[in-house]
């Protein structure tokens, strides 16, 4: 699967730069580069500080993580008996258990409706505007871009507040439109700058001869820009998806019941509700990170070239 | 064709972003309507509040605090990624793995390794090691800068390894002929080739720094402690916590003023180089 992801992502910009030598898309530069550099210096001699360094910042990385693992196979009254940093002697799944009793599954399907919904407009609307933006000739389109663009440096956290008023004016607080609406805001000019950047890719002539066919714009949208944009939508989509599925901010200030929970919140609600059964909090932890585990696992270039593609170039 | 992206960013972030500005003039308690009260707000918040300034110099060390830990460690990881060693490539993997958990789940994480009655003080037998890491005044900043580190660093270690990897090798080559150390080739290569990479990284990292509380409001189990109450948190507690909506619309209103000039000044600072290394073909 991963081989796959990685081959069909190369493989579209490939085939753009058969067409536009100037303008290669980034994820294939750096396919390219790595290669030059794997068989760039031979016989090098070895970096042992730079490696112990390494190894260190690994550490790091992985103690935590490691922890909860460990520690949400415990009970409570094993986790103040035995070293916590070594693994149980009697595991058990009793922690799992009780996050599944509480309504976890519920907070999921929360997330996920949330998640993909955001998603799926995100790149609609983004992907029209990234459309109109990069064949725009117009001094309002260079405009539009620019303030878009702008929208990149507003922080959530500033605007949390208005934000705030005109959910509750909407009369949507405490509702999973509250979480939506705002968040795909919030997606549109890092996911439109990213899109934009790909289509001004494609070669003009492409958009010519369609047009000479008398194809109209949704045509050219949907045959030609959709099909060609189609790895940055990839990109965007997964990156855009990581940040709702993620996000605590918003559903901490715009909901409330649990009806609406979503996957963060509900670890929040978790540790105050657990108390001092910290396994089973943790257990909710392990619980939530898992999905984009294996998305990580199955999307790994896709997640990190979106990390990056707004920012790298 | 851009209308709905338009009408979305519009309504849901544009307006906010002015909103805040008006909502600063204004008395509001969650309940009622807000109601206009001129410049009182202002006035409360900036003189007639001790804590704004301390809460403002919180802020700063958190801030510098971040970029002195985040910013060498990131970019000496993404040197480290970005080289040609199978082992690199693995480890990379892994570095990632910080950017899956959602702030709660990283807070809750090291709330727990952090506890004073279990995690890593009861695991480790050392007398020296505190285990009042997050009650203690002295060491919660410095805790709050490690773990915030800790989410941030993978990110900014991506961006870096990318940088790296556009650097010509045939650079380094040359550099090894004229008898240049690695050392010597990292001062004077790598740093001046990524110059555009640390103003952008730079500039993530100082405004993310300023705005960022998420993780701070979990790991202080959303009761912080006056000695780690950053402006964006004292904006969230004050709005939502006291509900005192309109002093936190000014420190909303501070904060992006500094974090608009924070920007603006290192978009100067990059300008001239930014140019420069267009002209290379970089």
């Amino acid at each position: 699967m991963m081989t796959h992801t990685a081959s069909t992502q190369s493989a579209t910009p490939d085939a753009g730069k058969a067409l536009n030598p100037e303008v290669p898309g980034f994820e294939h530069r750096d396919v390219k580069q790595n290669k030059v550099r794997r068989t760039g210096a031979p016989g090098e001699k070895p970096n042992l500080l730079g490696g112990l360094g390494g190894w260190l910042w690994l550490a790091i990385i992985i103690l935590p993580i490691y922890y909860i693992v460990i520690t949400s196979f415990r009970t409570s009254e094993d986790l103040r008996s035995s070293n916590q940093l070594l693994p149980t002697t009697n595991p058990t799944l009793a922690p799992f258990i009780k996050v599944i009793q509480n309504d976890f599954l519920h907070y999921f399907t929360n997330s996920l409706i949330v998640t993909l919904s955001t998603v799926a407009v995100v790149l609609a609307v983004s992907v029209m505007a990234a459309y109109y933006i990069a064949r725009s000739t117009t001094l309002g389109g260079r405009r539009l871009f620019q303030i878009i663009l702008l929208g990149i440096a507003i922080p959530v956290q500033a605007t949390i507040i208005p934000v705030y008023y005109l959910i509750q004016q909407l009369g949507l607080y405490d509702t999973l439109w509250a979480l939506i609406l705002p968040q795909i805001a919030f997606a549109i000019p890092l996911s439109v700058l990213i899109i934009v950047n790909f289509v001004r890719d494609i070669p003009a002539e492409l958009f010519e001869s369609m047009k000479v066919d008398g194809a109209g714009e949704w045509k050219i949208l949907t045959a030609l820009v959709l099909p060609m944009a189609k790895p940055a939508l990839m990109t965007v989509g997964i990156y855009q998806a990581l940040q709702v599925w993620n996000g605590f901010l918003f559903p901490l200030v715009l909901t409330q019941s649990s009806d609406v929970r979503v996957l963060p919140l509900s670890l929040w609600e978790y540790s105050g509700q657990f108390g001092i059964d910290v396994p089973a909090t943790l257990a909710a932890v392990v619980l939530s990170a898992l999905p984009l585990l294996v998305v990580y696992m199955l999307a790994r270039r896709h997640i990190v070239a979106g990390l990056t593609a707004g920012f790298g170039k | 064709m851009a209308l709905p992206a338009v009408l979305f960013f519009g309504i849901f972030a544009l307006i906010p972003l002015f909103g805040v500005v008006v909502i600063s003039f204004m008395e509001w308690n969650v309940l009622g309507s807000p109601s206009w009260v001129g410049l009182s707000n202002w006035q409360a918040v900036l003189f007639d509040r001790p804590f704004t300034w301390t809460a403002l110099g919180l802020t700063i060390t958190f801030v510098i605090g971040s970029y002195l830990f985040q910013a060498p460690v990131a970019l000496l990881l993404g040197v480290f990624m970005a080289g040609q060693q199978r082992y690199r490539a693995l480890l990379a993997v892994l570095y990632f793995l910080p950017l899956l958990f959602s702030s709660v789940a990283v807070g809750l994480t090291f709330q727990s390794l952090f506890s004073p009655n279990y995690g890593l003080s009861a695991a480790l037998p050392f007398d020296w090691l505190p285990n009042d890491w997050l009650s203690n005044s002295d060491l919660v900043m410095w805790v709050m800068i490690f773990v915030v580190g800790w989410c941030f660093v993978p990110f900014h270690g991506l961006l870096y390894q990318a940088g790296v990897r556009q650097i010509p090798q045939s650079m380094y080559e040359a550099a090894t002929i004229d008898g240049a150390g690695r050392v010597r080739q990292f001062f004077s290569i790598t740093i001046p080739q990524l110059r555009y990479t640390i103003i952008t990284s730079s500039t993530l990292m100082l405004v993310g720094s300023l705005t960022y509380f998420d993780l701070i409001f979990v790991l202080t189990g959303g009761q912080p402690a006056n000695a780690v109450r950053i402006l964006p948190l004292d904006m969230y507690v004050t709005g939502f916590s006291s509900y005192n909506l309109g002093y936190a619309s000014v420190i909303a209103v501070i904060l992006v003023a500094i974090g608009l000039t924070l920007s603006l000044l290192l978009n100067i600072i990059s300008g001239s180089s930014k140019m420069e290394s267009d002209k290379a073909g970089a």
